[in-house]
């Protein structure tokens, strides 16, 4: 092989490899991008169910039911607008509280239960995800330091 | 007091650092020598002053003077010593002037051990230095400075996020910007080479070792944060595709690629723009990686600050760099010599390729952890990428690249011959080939990963030690003349050796935890016991426990097998009164071919806990195939064939003296 159709060769498996990279990219980003929701399109749109979503904002006060034989919990997650009924089974994290930003994923079934199999909490106290400022912005409920956009 | 002389010695270094820029750009450019030298005195003076401000940071922690607004916001009196000490770097101003800190450290290094290299390259190389270095200290002077007094002063600190009070974590950022940093080092070779208007040989050889130095910094400080991702976070998983963890992990997988293609620059002087390309673009990863990370763009324990002056000024120092780099990289690199053609059989052929799957696998990670981002820049909705994306794409890159690292290093430079490989290779082939079919087999069939990767993990491990057994004849010659031979051959190939090994013991670690990991998550009473592959756990009960600047819910789980009692397991849920919040602190035992791993949850008033379990299989092996192949990578650092003088290369005719 002359010098110039071994560049050509090395440069064509580079494209290879590359149209291969984005071939799995594409696919792999179709099924695993997850959207994030706000209680208030959760509870308005249908064309969510049974699709894997991100859903953002404050766990309702006294809204948060433990079971006794089991870990785990089922709790409304609201942005003061609306409000979705969430079941959990797993620990929660050490910051899950009432009344505070919680990110849950999860799938929400055709009975209208979301069912999360992982829920985040904040960092810290004076932390919060910016999912939850943005679902609480989005429901016009946001009382922090800066105005809503 | 000692806090002005920090401040004042902060300014100074920023003094140096511009005078280190000017110097070590305009003299070759002037062809003043005088000029060019000015860089190596700045660059140790800078090093000097930059060690002393940050003295003086951490002696402002360690005394806990309140008086300095970072002190105050960052620690407490309570705090136990090591954490007011790490507390310094566990900021964004303090991390910042860590930062800057490394690079002038890094700077010195040059100018101190740089004695082999043209004087012209050397100053150039500093230059480049001087000037990222001006970027970061007006950085840290003007929006982070972490010398700011408050007044009237607290009468106690804010505290630090417990999260970050652990010990795992007070080395991991260290780590993690000496391996950053060092590759701004690379980087500034790369532009004093495309100043310089030339790549050579002895210009790979050169960079090498820091390559090398930085990359190992770097695999250690990734696996310490795994590791206390591991441990702290209570999830059982030791890697989560996290943003934050990819940030770290790009500028990892294209240094790995430089590492590589530096020895084929170095070899055979092919991949010359290509190299410099790489050289580049880590350094660049590692910037955005911190801006990623500091700037709260991300959400994460990581995101420590996020006022939007600072990031403007980050997000315009990263711009320049990046963007100045790659336009004068744009400009200069396509009237470099083009290098030499190679066969596709062979070593540099071999390497090529690992290169071309190391970029395709940092651009998908790139892509998936910006997309989001992007995303939601343009006004598009708000999304996540998970951890599937990362294994679907990651995955099938890799297995290649392993399939390619237990030959690769069987492969003559040059031409090789495939056949002659493969019959060397046979045992290791069919040892890899039967291990895997046996693992398939115990798995019933039903998956092929787990066999793949423990396969491959022993086919990588077996064609190193062929390899190295066959270039020191063991067993083919007397016992003698194979010492004679081990003893002469080059630290880098056993660095290489020592490096590849510590990857297959990963890929057999990464394997088995995620294929075997028993998982059991139940709520348990006192007296209640659980069976977890083949270990019994009795929970005993929870009591309370005082520590230092926590209070701890203390778990106490009995692990035994048969009979025989193993260990006696203390997870801890810690309420830091100070910060008002709580940590899980997992407890760990390992028997490094497996942990029991025990995360205690909140009770539920009537004395049943919530109580997580794992098995983890192999885990351990991760962060020790790490250490092993960050120690493989020093070696090669070390090796003598780094450090031959200026003139063993091509004779440079315009050094400019």
């Amino acid at each position: 092989m002359t010098p110039k159709r071994r560049r050509l060769t090395l440069a064509l498996v580079a494209l290879v490899m590359l149209a291969c990279a984005a071939a799995l990219m594409l696919r792999a980003l179709e099924r695993n991008i997850v959207f994030f929701v706000t209680p208030t399109e959760l509870a308005a749109e249908n064309s969510r169910i049974n699709q894997r979503v991100r859903l953002g904002g404050l766990v309702e006060e006294g809204s948060v039911l433990r079971s006794a034989d089991a870990p785990g919990a089922a709790f409304f997650v609201t942005d003061g607008v609306a409000r979705v009924g969430v079941s959990y089974s797993g620990i929660l994290p050490d910051l899950f509280r009432e009344g505070q930003g919680v990110v849950v994923e999860g799938v929400l079934g055709m009975d209208g239960v979301f069912v999360a199999d992982r829920v985040l909490a904040k960092h810290d106290e004076t932390y919060m995800p910016p999912e939850v400022a943005e679902a609480l912005k989005r429901a016009g409920q946001w009382r922090g330091a800066e105005p809503a956009p | 007091m000692i806090v002005e002389t920090g401040h004042y010695a902060l300014i100074l270094a920023l003094a140096l650092a511009v005078a280190q820029s000017v110097g070590g750009l305009f003299g070759p450019a002037r062809r003043s020598a005088r000029l060019g030298a000015l860089a190596d005195s700045a660059a140790l003076g800078q090093a000097v002053f930059a060690s002393l401000a940050f003295g003086a940071l951490v002696a402002a922690h360690v005394t806990s003077d309140f008086s300095v607004a970072n002190v105050a916001s960052n620690s407490h009196s309570s705090k136990p010593m090591l954490y007011k000490v790490a507390g310094a770097w566990g900021n964004h101003e303090g991390s910042m002037a860590f930062w800057v800190l490394i690079l002038a450290l890094f700077g010195a290094a040059v100018a101190a051990f740089g004695g082999n290299l043209p004087a012209s390259l050397r100053a150039r190389v500093l230059g480049v230095q001087g000037a990222i270095g001006t970027g970061f200290l007006a950085f840290v002077l003007f929006t982070s400075n972490p010398f700011a007094r408050v007044f009237p002063p607290p009468l106690d600190g804010k505290g630090l996020n417990p999260l970050l009070q652990d010990p795992g974590l007070a080395f991991h950022p260290p780590f993690l910007y000496l391996g950053y940093v060092g590759f701004s080092v690379t980087f500034a070779f790369a532009v004093a080479a495309l100043l310089e208007g030339r790549v050579d040989a002895a210009w790979a050889r050169w960079v090498r070792p820091w390559a090398l130095a930085a990359w190992s910094f770097l695999t250690i400080g990734i696996a310490l944060g795994s590791w206390w991702a591991y441990y702290e976070l209570g999830w059982g998983g030791f890697w989560f595709w996290d943003p934050v963890e990819n940030a770290s992990f790009l500028p990892w997988l294209i240094g790995t690629a430089l590492v590589h293609s530096a020895i084929v620059c170095e070899r055979r002087g092919a991949l010359k723009s290509w190299t410099v390309l790489l050289a580049i673009l880590a350094f660049s990863l590692s910037l955005i990686g911190t801006f990623l990370v500091r700037s709260g763009v991300l959400t994460s324990v990581h995101a420590f600050a996020s006022d939007p002056e600072r990031g403007v000024f980050i997000l315009a120092l990263i711009a320049a760099t990046v963007g100045g780099s790659l336009a004068l990289y744009a400009w200069r690199a396509p009237r470099m010599a083009p290098g030499g053609t190679f066969e596709p059989i062979s070593r540099e052929g071999a390497l090529v390729v690992n290169n071309l799957l190391l970029a395709t696998a940092a651009a998908t990670v790139f892509l998936g952890t910006l997309y989001p981002l992007f995303l939601e820049a343009l006004g598009g909705e708000k999304i996540s990428v998970g951890a599937p994306y990362f294994d679907a794409t990651f995955v099938p890159l890799a297995l290649p690249l392993f399939l390619l690292m237990g030959v690769g290093p069987s492969l003559a430079w040059k031409r090789a011959d495939a056949r002659a490989a493969f019959v060397r290779l046979r045992f290791a082939a069919a040892l890899a080939g039967a291990v895997a079919l046996v693992v398939l087999a115990i798995e019933g069939g039903a998956r092929i990963l787990p066999a793949l990767g423990i396969g491959l993990s022993v086919w990588i491990a077996a064609g190193v030690a062929v390899d190295l057994a066959e270039r020191i004849k063991l067993f083919s010659a007397p016992f003698a003349q194979t010492l004679g031979r081990a003893r002469h051959l080059p630290l880098g190939r056993w660095g290489m050796a020592t490096a590849h090994l510590g990857a297959a013991i990963v890929v057999a670690g990464v394997t088995a935890s995620s294929a075997w990991q028993t998982e059991k998550i139940q709520m348990m009473r006192a007296g209640d016991a659980v069976d977890l592959t083949g270990y019994r756990v009795v929970f005993e009960g929870v009591g309370e426990v005082p520590g230092p600047n926590y209070i701890a819910e203390r778990g106490t789980f009995r692990v035994s097998r048969g009979s025989r009692e193993i260990a006696m397991l203390l997870p801890e849920r810690r309420t830091y009164p100070v910060e008002r919040q709580q940590t899980t602190e997992a407890a760990i035992h390992t028997t490094w071919l497996a942990d029991i791993y025990i995360v205690i949850g909140e009770g539920d008033g009537t004395g049943a806990h919530a109580a997580r379990l794992y098995y983890n299989p192999l885990v351990p092996w991760i962060w020790l195939g790490a250490v092993i192949a960050a120690f493989g990578g020093a070696l090669a650092a070390a090796d003598r064939r780094a450090r031959t003088p200026a003139t063993a290369g091509a004779p440079d005719a315009r050094i400019v003296i």
